[in-house]
């Protein structure tokens, strides 16, 4: 057994309300390529964040061993002078400078008060050599690719002597050739002596790098198997990740009854907002009964978002062709204002940036996107929206001293509550639920999903965009498979499998 | 004990305010409320009210600042002295013109901040810069004056007492009265109609304490004015303004929509709102309200200046953020705004009374306005983090 890199023993962290991390203990050992996988809230980034200091010593329990001395890391400049780096899920590039600047951006070469940029511009330029990006390093990141921009994070992270190489979710916005070449990055480095954590979704990709796998859930650990001696197989890591039979975790919908189609696309397309010509969505036909839950399964930058706010009064794209049809009568929506009222409500993936007023109560959230509701020739009824509020905050069981609580206080799950409640008082026929249950906990994630089920149950239909494959198919009768801005294929609830519905994915993805 | 600290922290500026009246109060030997410099003190700075209750709008919007007011002052008191004292226009026609004019210029502001999206610092700063240049350009660089006096009377005068009191305008009190028995009577409604459908209120006490507060400082101020000359117009044209800006802001639907499009811009578009037009018309709204600004500051000179209204864009910003209305858009109330511009008022009152160098005062204000906003920002991090 070689020897330990690194060892984070008994770590618990806990945030207002929620247990974040529970006795995770990790050991990492020299020159390897340790995985860490886990559902969206298992605590994955919470750890890593911990390791760099992120979350300073003292604000969690438990002992981080580096280099066999123990480590209080009060902020990330103290993790990376001893050679730890994390590299973000979101790039953190500065568009506007050189790939130059960006590598050494805190870390400057030459004196404090005059930089070199002789230094800067010969070392980044070898560091680049070595991660195989051919680019000068005076480009401005804005002019290079997503997938380039993150071998400039791996370049950065090298100009900083890195010993330990963090990477969050390295893929999750790379194409196939790109993650490829990524991947086999960092299997050269593992040769030359580094050692490197990976946080991933994508299962084949770990069983292609990796040495060991850690398996979170719900903050706990729960194996650590090894790549070589242990039977180390998809369904083992997913029944880790999951824990229990998949049916638990989503309520029974027994007797809703699907009616007549609610809403059909057919032949939609949308351009870019700022490349017109370049398709993001491509002739994609669906459509939803009444009482029906339909998924839209597919990877980050399938389209799934842009196609949802296409329909939503036009809120994204141009060049929007197709023909949109409710209740059987082909109609144009223009803005936001006539999907509304055509009782389509859209419920944003981004609850903060998107969704809510942060800065504003309860009760001016719930009633922002239905305001005759409450009012009268201009006019609000404030009495009347507080009762509105309040009734929503009772059905959805939104937990909150009283309706003029600035949302700002909640906690994600009763954020998104909210969100819902919001929509809901828009009383839709059809709602585009998009990444509903991201980054909420489990109990919020269940209580969620009981809503959905009743709003169905009301004769409501529910677009259901999700890229967790469990919650997809968990939850919805007819999942969509969408890739690269196309419909790749379409599976009924009894037929679905995550490892179907990833192979479509992966199929049409060769195929471009 | 809680509650008395919960009403403190709500109240920051409506405390420093009735501190520093009664700082100046006592250090002027009372000079500073005495009916005459009252009365004053509505004339001089009813132009800031109106001006910072427009810019609220602005500021709601999302933190953008309006600085070419001052210059839209200059231009459309341009505009009246050249139609009412050159041409002899009829005053009320040349008044009508003269909002028209303020309008257009919102128009053409709010066109390229709203729907051509410049930020509205740099479109402003041009107007700044172009409508003080179309001033000077009408003037021709020379002061018009004086105006008629049924132009000066309309703003200038007073509410005629109509029984004749001989030391005291028994007409002002009674106004006075009124308007407290009106707040009375719509509370108290609004009380019994809430409790009848079994809505939620305020406790009794707070009500009627409140009541009780406002109605003495409307009486007060009504008897001091009383003792004057009654009550000046400027008093009823920014009455009127507050009342109507105050329920828009507070009650209608778009009201509401200028605090989302603050709070929260691409939620607030994908909730259905027209952020553009909401732009648009916050905008248009605050050339309208510089058009009246420089309407009340033409009569009160009784002359149009091509320097006129310089550095009011400063009184009006200034205030707003006394007044609590956030840098960064969706929150400020049109009482606050008024607090704050009458704490600058008395503020420059005060120092004037005082016999305070006029540079020293610049210093002082500088000094001041930042002390307010550093005490409200500082006392509402530690109400957060407490």
């Amino acid at each position: 057994m070689a020897k330990l890199l690194l060892e984070m023993k008994k770590i618990t962290k806990t945030f207002p309300g929620v247990k974040a991390l529970d006795n995770v203990n990790l050991q990492v050992e020299e020159g390897e390529i340790h995985a860490i996988v886990g559902e969206n809230g298992a605590g994955k980034s919470t750890l890593m964040k911990v390791l760099s200091g992120v979350h300073p010593y003292g604000s969690y329990e438990g002992k981080i061993l580096y280099e066999e001395e123990e480590c209080k890391f009060n902020e990330i400049r103290d993790s990376e002078s001893k050679g730890i780096v994390i590299i973000h899920q979101e790039l953190a590039l500065v568009p506007y400078m050189s790939i130059g600047e960006n590598m050494f951006l805190g870390n400057e070469r030459g004196s404090k008060l005059s930089i070199s940029w002789e230094e800067t511009y010969n070392q980044a330029s070898k560091i680049l050599k070595t991660v195989g990006l051919n680019e000068s390093s005076r480009t401005l990141i804005k002019d290079i690719g997503v997938g380039k921009q993150q071998l400039v994070e791996v370049a950065k992270a090298l100009a900083k002597n890195v010993k330990l190489l963090i990477l969050d979710e390295p893929t999750a916005s790379l194409n196939e050739t790109d993650s490829k070449k990524l991947l086999d990055l960092l299997l050269q480095f593992k040769k030359e002596g580094m050692t490197s954590i990976i946080i991933s979704h994508k299962l084949n990709e770990i069983s292609y790098v990796a040495d060991k796998i850690t398996i979170l859930r719900d903050g706990a650990t729960i194996e650590t198997l090894d790549n070589k001696t242990d039977e180390v197989s998809e369904e083992r890591i997913i029944n880790g990740m999951v824990g229990r039979a998949l049916t638990d975790r989503f309520p029974k919908r027994e007797g809703v009854k699907i009616g007549e189609t609610s809403l059909e696309i057919i032949d939609w397309n949308v351009d870019h907002p700022l490349y017109s010509g370049r398709k993001v969505v491509k002739n994609v036909s669906l459509h939803i009964k009444k009482g029906e839950v339909i998924g839209v399964a597919g990877l980050m930058g399938a389209g799934r978002t842009e196609l949802a706010l296409s329909i939503f009064g036009k809120s994204y794209g141009t060049n929007i062709k197709g023909k949109l049809l409710i209740h059987g009568e082909e109609i144009k929506l223009n803005n936001v204002k006539q999907a509304i009222d055509k009782k389509i409500a859209y419920i944003t993936e981004d609850r903060k940036g998107d969704g809510l007023i942060l800065s504003n109560p309860i009760r001016i959230n719930t009633t922002l996107a239905k305001m005759d509701k409450v009012s009268e020739r201009g006019v609000i009824d404030m009495d009347q929206e507080v009762l509105a509020a309040k009734e929503y905050k009772n059905k959805l069981n939104i937990k909150a001293t009283s309706v003029e609580q600035d949302v700002d206080n909640l906690s994600g799950g009763n954020q998104q509550k909210v969100l819902l409640s919001k929509w809901m008082f828009t009383d839709p026929d059809i709602m585009i639920l998009d990444e509903p249950t991201r980054g909420i906990d489990v109990g919020a994630k269940y209580e969620i999903y009981c809503i959905i089920n009743d709003l169905v149950a009301q004769g409501k239909s529910i677009i259901l965009l999700s890229s967790e494959l469990p919650e997809v198919i968990g939850m919805c009768d007819r999942i969509y498979i969408m890739n690269e801005g196309q419909m790749v294929g379409e599976v009924m609830k009894k037929d679905a499998t995550q490892e179907y519905i990833m192979g479509q994915i992966l199929k049409s993805g060769k195929g471009v | 004990m809680i509650k008395v600290k919960e009403v403190l922290k709500k109240n920051t500026m409506l405390i420093a305010l009735v501190v520093v009246t009664i700082i100046f109060a006592i250090s002027t030997n009372g000079i500073l409320l005495v009916p005459g410099n009252v009365t004053n003190l509505i004339s001089q700075n009813g132009y800031v009210v109106v001006l910072a209750v427009g810019m609220l709008m602005c500021i709601l919007t999302g933190g953008n600042i309006d600085l070419s007011v001052g210059s839209v002052v200059a231009l459309v008191g341009a505009l009246a002295g050249k139609l009412i004292v050159t041409k002899g226009l009829n005053i009320w026609l040349s008044i009508a013109l003269c909002l028209i004019a303020g309008i257009l210029i919102g128009v053409w502001q709010g066109f390229w901040i709203a729907y051509i999206r410049i930020p509205a610092f740099i479109v402003t700063l041009a107007g700044m810069l172009l409508w003080r240049g179309v001033a000077l350009i009408i003037l021709d660089g020379l002061t018009i004056s004086p105006f008629p006096e049924n132009y000066l009377n309309l703003f200038n005068s007073y509410i005629p007492d109509v029984f004749n009191g001989t030391s005291l305008n028994i007409t002002c009190i009674l106004i006075g009265v009124v308007i407290s028995l009106i707040y009375i009577i719509i509370q108290s409604m609004s009380y019994i109609n809430k409790t009848k459908k079994g809505y939620q209120t305020e406790k009794l006490y707070i009500i009627i304490l409140k009541a009780v507060l406002i109605c003495s400082i409307i009486i007060t101020l009504s008897i001091t004015l009383a003792r004057h000359k009654g009550i000046p117009m400027t008093l009823v044209i920014i009455g009127v303004i507050v009342i109507v800006y105050a329920y828009i802001t507070s009650k209608t639907v778009a009201g509401r929509h200028l605090y989302a499009v603050g709070g929260n811009e691409k939620a607030a578009k994908l909730s259905g709102i027209n952020t553009n037009k909401v732009l648009f018309m916050s905008y248009v709204n605050m050339a309208f309200l510089s058009a009246i600004a420089a309407l009340m500051c033409v009569a009160r000179f009784n002359s149009a200046a091509p320097t006129a209204g310089t550095n009011y864009e400063m009184d009006a910003i200034g205030s707003c953020y006394i007044g609590g209305a956030s840098a960064y858009g969706g929150a400020g109330s049109v009482p606050g705004v008024v607090i704050g511009a009458v704490f600058m008022g008395i503020l420059n009152n005060g120092m004037s009374i005082r016999g305070i160098d006029s540079n020293v005062q610049k210093a002082i204000k500088g000094l001041v306005l930042l002390a307010a906003i550093a005490f409200d920002v500082i006392s509402k991090y530690r109400a957060k983090n407490a």
